[in-house]
């Protein structure tokens, strides 16, 4: 959120909290809600974009026909490593060796 | 020219809506919805206003759909009653939350069980620190007037709050009188269509209702409580330009005889106006009895209230819910707040009545206006709550 000292007071937000900006959850990470990150193998992925369908926040970035995490968003709840089709997701603790 | 029809409170409620020319209306047509919204869906259907209809599965849905409606800038009317009303609770803090100025009738009606469907404000007091703007109406005329000022009042940009119009179920409801309507097009320039300054658009998205935690959330509730305190002078504001309009003057507050009283009567909706004749009977034979009948009950007038009752000797409050476990009613507890720091207050006490649709007569009200007569004259609250017409 914001980094000035003193959050702004009721005399000053806008009206019922809304942000007329629109976008505004990219600026709320949430990728330290996570105590399981998703790892995904590379080798084994097909591209088949279920993760990505599947993901609710969204994390799954597509990159170069395969998938990659974006972990700054993914908050760790393990949907796409339980509906790969060819388990090419790992759940691993976070701190984990 | 004057015109007055026969119309029942809610058909005066619905006429008034069919005037205001609303956009959306979503509504459960099932019990324990009212004849509001039914002569409403005959307006729809006979091709008499352009409204959406929308029939919901519940009245928690209704509120949903109304929320969803105003957002987008539409006028948007709904009504309910009893359990309807309970059930809209929950999105009816979102209503007055996300500031969606969106009018609604409630025939005011008891809360199960056992399960009753007769007048009494069980219902709406059970909603009371919702955030909405509360009015009170004694009669059908008074439905139909209210209704076309609380689109005014909700709609006002400086005000922008739900506004509920509250009328005793059955007792107005239910009943005939003859209504003085306006001509559609005097309404039409009373009440122009309404503006929508932040509204739900998708050429220009924007963010409504986000998260706000411990460090936001406190500051928007103190939004809402500062704008509460703008409503006491629009809807005098919106009365004046009323009685402008039809001779019929609204103010926050109204009182009878009250200016030479030594007691009072302090009620809500139709009883005000039994109590208002059994005051002029009384006053004829020589006793001072004096009525307030208080019309907007959220905000509660304070200041008006205070001034209007503040050389009165007793005050007798008449509940027609009943607050469990409090020290008293919840109107009766408002009016004892209201007073206690003056210097001058009258002796307060209170009166439960009337719960589950029971009558209250002109004789009762004689008997709660002696009584605290008799306190004015001896100083005593022998009672402070009394449950008046039940069996022992």
């Amino acid at each position: 959120m914001s980094k000035a000292k003193r959050k702004p007071g009721w005399k000053t937000l806008t009206m019922a909290a809304i942000l007329t900006e629109p976008g505004s959850s990219m600026w709320y990470k949430t990728g330290d809600w996570r105590a399981f990150r998703p790892v995904v193998d590379i080798e084994k992925c097909t591209g088949c974009l279920l993760c990505w369908i599947y993901c609710p926040e969204p994390a799954i970035v597509q990159k170069d026909k395969k998938v990659r995490v974006d972990y700054d968003f993914c908050k760790g709840c393990g949907i796409c490593a339980e509906e790969c089709p060819v388990k090419a997701i790992t759940m691993i603790e976070e701190g984990a060796k | 020219m004057k015109k007055a029809i026969g119309l029942t409170g809610d058909e005066a409620v619905a006429y008034a809506a069919k005037q205001c020319d609303v956009d959306v209306v979503a509504a459960y047509p099932i019990t324990p919805q009212t004849i509001m919204v039914e002569r409403f869906s005959d307006y729809v259907a006979n091709g008499e206003v352009q409204t959406e209809f929308v029939c919901v599965e519940s009245e928690h849905s209704a509120m949903s759909a109304c929320v969803g409606a105003s957002l987008t800038g539409a006028r948007v009317f709904t009504a309910t009653a009893s359990q309807g009303l309970a059930l809209m609770h929950e999105i009816m803090y979102i209503a007055s939350s996300l500031r969606c100025p969106v009018v609604m009738g409630v025939a005011n009606r008891a809360l199960s069980a056992p399960i009753n469907i007769h007048g009494d404000h069980s219902d709406m007091m059970g909603s009371r620190d919702c955030g909405w703007v509360q009015i009170y109406v004694e009669n059908a005329q008074e439905a139909y007037d209210s209704v076309i000022q609380a689109f005014k009042i909700a709609e006002d940009p400086e005000v922008l709050l739900p506004v509920t119009v509250n009328l005793d179920g059955f007792i107005i409801s239910h009943s005939m009188e003859g209504v003085e309507v306006l001509d559609e097009n005097a309404v039409k320039k009373f009440l122009p269509r309404r503006r929508a300054e932040l509204k739900i658009d998708p050429d220009k998205p924007i963010t409504i209702g986000p998260l706000c935690l411990t460090d936001y959330y406190f500051e928007f509730k103190r939004q809402q409580e500062e704008v509460m305190k703008k409503v006491p002078d629009k809807i005098k504001k919106v009365g004046k330009e009323f009685a402008n309009l039809t001779g019929r003057s609204y103010n926050v507050l109204h009182t009878y005889g009250i200016e030479d009283a030594e007691a009072a009567i302090v009620c809500l909706g139709s009883t005000a106006g039994t109590a208002r004749v059994t005051a002029e009977k009384m006053r004829k034979e020589g006793k001072k009895v004096g009525v307030v009948k208080i019309r907007m009950y959220r905000p509660f007038p304070t200041e008006e209230f205070k001034n209007a009752v503040g050389h009165l000797k007793a005050i007798t409050v008449l509940d027609r819910a009943c607050s469990f476990g409090a020290p008293a009613g919840a109107l009766c507890s408002d009016v004892k707040t209201a007073c206690y720091e003056s210097e001058h207050r009258p002796k307060v006490s209170n009166v439960i009545y009337g719960l589950g649709g029971r009558d209250i007569t002109l004789t009762d009200l004689e008997k709660i206006f002696d009584h605290a007569l008799r306190t004015a004259e001896t100083g005593v609250v022998e009672e402070p709550v009394v449950f008046a017409g039940v069996r022992e």
